[in-house]
């Protein structure tokens, strides 16, 4: 009893956390769930469908390219904004000067809202007065369509992307590589190791755990997008930006299909509960 | 003393929390009295339309007086009509008890239950048998009536009369044919750097839109007269998708950059350096109100060489929630607010006081009835625009027949945004290889739905 009203503070703390997880996560996943066996016009009493919505959503015209789209768009976003952050918080790291105001002007996209800085990607790739083909155009080199051709509009988005979320990751890096103990680095200097030698034998070692950490962390997110083909593409051109969250967006709310809409979201949850267990497990199995 | 401090934290935390996700019902007022009922109506002007909003404000204040025992409370979500928003607010209970659907969601609402039957209060809209047959058609499902016709237009080519004469083109007599277009759009782009001779959509759905509405102008069809399969891999196709291809990709005259969502082309229409688009009327009161366009630089003319016109408009529905007193109520605001001539939306002699453009024939609910022709005459009496410039779309319009947005529209514009973002984006496309592909996938969607 004493233990109990020690720790009441505690458990009301808990109770709240409980209390929000189930209400803002857990009853929606389990609701989603529900919705993707039922067609429902969220009006009059759903009607049980089994896997209708499913059959639905695999037959729909854009499911196989939404999901090409989004394991590129996924294997380019982790090329760029796994390595890029990295390499940026090993620079970050290694500076003697003006460090608090390059950390700072990393993590300045990250603090602008996520339209702001889709809408300023907006003006950098329009291919008239756009600032990257007038870049282009002082190099002497021909102009880009950018977002305006199929070839180019996935990378297009996949920049975006990586310049909005490198700063956290940057600022994770930085900070594991913070915790490396210095002795590590002066004895592999002593036993004459270049800069290399030291990322590859100490720093890597170091930070596998939070590496691998973010590599899944940083799948789940990027197989999520959404925000990026949905202000910057409309899916298009061709279809070529079309990513599984924006046909969900699309079943839900273009074509007032929630049942087709809730089907999807499970495929996806579902893969990324694979990818996560496997994930785990693999690390698992490295650590022991 | 610091532990309770805490616990009342959590507490008050929590109960934050509670409020947050809970929602408001609507509720009838309902206080004793068939007559006192309160009711929600959607669409009132934004705060950034003062002048609108006030005159909103004071047809409310005298539809109260009118009829008393009804409150009405007014709601300004802007658009009055999101997809988005609409199921959810319908089963959170936050749908207004009168609110608006465009004609594109008609055939949705109504088959999911999501309007209420009005049959028996049609007589509530003194001018019910006036508003066109085709249209209330529309709203008409197993002999019963969902919706009161608010707004009706057919498809034109807008165009920016003050470019025309920079062009060297006459803007009294606008293209009539799309070789003419494709001249005078050469001609707009001629002027230099910036400047388009036709803009035209490709994405987010407004891209098959506008296929659909070349497709219906050139005579062709979304869909087989079954509907059971797709039908727009014709010569009437083909030929929206050439041209298309041709004015991009050969005469050069279309920009260089897809446009995207219904405000890309507005704005660009706005800035007064686009030459031409499909658009209705509203296009034009759209572009001035909204994307500060020169009102006396735009007309409207007759689509090109008409052969059907893709109907557009909307329509106002009661909340299938809504009691029977507070669906009477409502009906009885949709005839106050929005057809009564002199009243409300058909004042215009205030409409062109409060500085609105009046002139524009972007209704054409009333067709030639009766309320038709005097809302015409009381609109070109108080006309604040130029009405001679929007004449020749008039006499179009009256002569072409309308022509209904198929089953399935929006998996269908999905589907065609495709050949559209094709065409304008790739210069070796093949207009006969996308329209296959469109057609396979159309065809697979709709066997897929039944």
């Amino acid at each position: 009893m004493r233990i109990l009203r020690r720790n009441l503070t505690a458990y009301g703390f808990l109770c709240v956390a409980l209390f929000c997880f189930t209400v803002f996560a857990w009853y929606p996943m389990v609701r989603e769930f529900v919705l993707s066996f039922q067609r429902t016009d969220l009006i009059n009493p759903p009607e049980w469908v089994g896997l209708d919505n499913f059959k639905a959503a695999v037959a729909d015209p854009a499911f196989g390219e939404a999901w090409l789209n989004t394991l590129e768009f996924t294997a380019l976003a982790l090329l760029c904004g796994y390595a890029v952050p990295f390499v940026v918080a090993l620079v970050l790291n290694e500076l003697r000067h003006a460090r608090a105001y390059l950390r700072f002007v990393v993590y300045l996209p990250v603090m602008l809202p996520p339209i702001v800085a889709v809408l300023l990607f907006r003006w950098f790739y329009d291919p008239g007065p756009g600032l990257f083909n007038q870049i282009l155009d002082f190099l002497h080199l021909p102009p880009l369509a950018w977002l305006d051709s199929s070839s180019t509009a996935l990378i297009s988005l996949v920049i975006v992307s990586t310049w909005m979320n490198m700063g956290s990751a940057t600022l994770i890096y930085l900070a594991a590589l913070q915790n490396i103990p210095p002795e590590l680095y002066e004895a592999a200097e002593l036993d004459g190791a270049g800069i290399f030698k030291r990322i590859r034998h100490v720093t890597i070692p170091q930070t596998r755990l939070i590496l691998l950490l973010m590599l899944m962390l940083q799948i789940v997110a990027t197989m999520q997008v959404f925000i990026e083909p949905y202000m910057l593409t409309g899916g298009g051109p061709e279809n070529a930006t079309v990513s599984v969250v924006y046909l969900m967006y699309q079943f839900a709310f273009s074509q007032m299909n929630y049942g087709q809409a809730g089907a999807l979201g499970m495929m996806l949850m579902l893969a990324l509960l694979v990818f996560a267990a496997f994930q785990l497990r693999t690390t698992r199995e490295d650590q022991a | 003393m610091r532990r309770s401090t805490g616990l009342l934290l959590v507490t008050a935390l929590g109960l934050s929390a509670t409020a947050c996700g809970s929602g408001e019902s609507p509720q009838p007022a309902a206080s004793g009295g068939a007559a006192n009922v309160s009711i929600t109506v959607a669409c009132q002007p934004a705060k950034t339309a003062p002048n609108d909003r006030k005159a909103w404000d004071e047809d409310v204040a005298a539809f109260m007086k009118a009829h008393p025992g009804v409150t009405v409370k007014s709601t300004d979500q802007q658009p009055c009509f999101d997809p988005k928003t609409f199921g959810p607010k319908l089963a959170g209970g936050q749908m207004e008890t009168v609110f608006v659907v465009p004609m594109t969601n008609y055939d949705d609402v109504i088959a999911q239950g999501q309007a209420l039957d009005i049959t028996q209060y049609t007589g509530s809209v003194k001018n019910w048998n006036d508003l066109r047959a085709d249209h209330r058609e529309l709203l008409t499902k197993d002999g019963k009536v969902y919706g009161v016709p608010n707004v009706h237009y057919s498809v034109g080519l807008v165009y920016n009369r003050a470019l025309f004469t920079k062009a060297g083109l006459d803007p009294n007599t606008p293209p009539k044919t799309w070789a003419e277009v494709r001249e005078a759009a050469k001609k707009i782009a001629g002027l230099g750097a910036g400047y388009v001779g036709y803009g035209e959509y490709s994405g987010g759905n407004t891209g098959g839109w506008h296929f659909t509405q070349a497709l219906y102008g050139r005579g062709g069809s979304v869909l087989t007269d079954d509907g059971k399969k797709a039908a727009f891999n014709s010569p009437e196709g083909k030929a929206v998708l050439q041209t298309l291809h041709d004015m991009r990709w050969v005469d050069n005259s279309m920009g260089s950059k897809l446009l995207v969502g219904w405000e890309s082309l507005m704005m660009a229409m706005g800035s007064g350096k686009v030459g031409m688009m499909l658009g209705a009327p509203d296009v034009v009161t759209d572009v001035v109100t909204k994307f500060k366009g020169n009102v006396d630089d735009y007309g409207i003319t007759g689509f090109p060489e008409a052969k059907a016109s893709l109907s557009g408009g909307e329509a106002y529905m009661i909340n299938p929630k809504a009691t029977p007193e507070q669906a009477k109520a409502g009906m009885e605001w949709i005839d106050f607010r929005f057809n009564t001539v002199g009243k409300g939306r058909f004042d215009f002699a205030r409409g062109k006081a409060i500085g609105n453009p009046v002139g524009v024939p972007d209704n054409a609910v009333y067709g030639d009835s009766p309320t038709g022709k005097a809302l015409q005459e009381e609109r070109v009496k108080n006309a604040s625009l130029p009405v001679e410039n929007y004449q020749t779309y008039v006499d179009a319009a009256a002569i072409v027949p309308p022509k209904a947005e198929p089953p399935h529209a929006q998996e269908l514009y999905a589907i065609l945004d495709v050949p559209m973002s094709g065409v304008l984006s790739r210069k070796d496309a093949s207009v006969d290889e996308l329209l296959a592909n469109a057609e396979t996938k159309a065809n697979a969607m709709l066997a897929a739905k039944g």
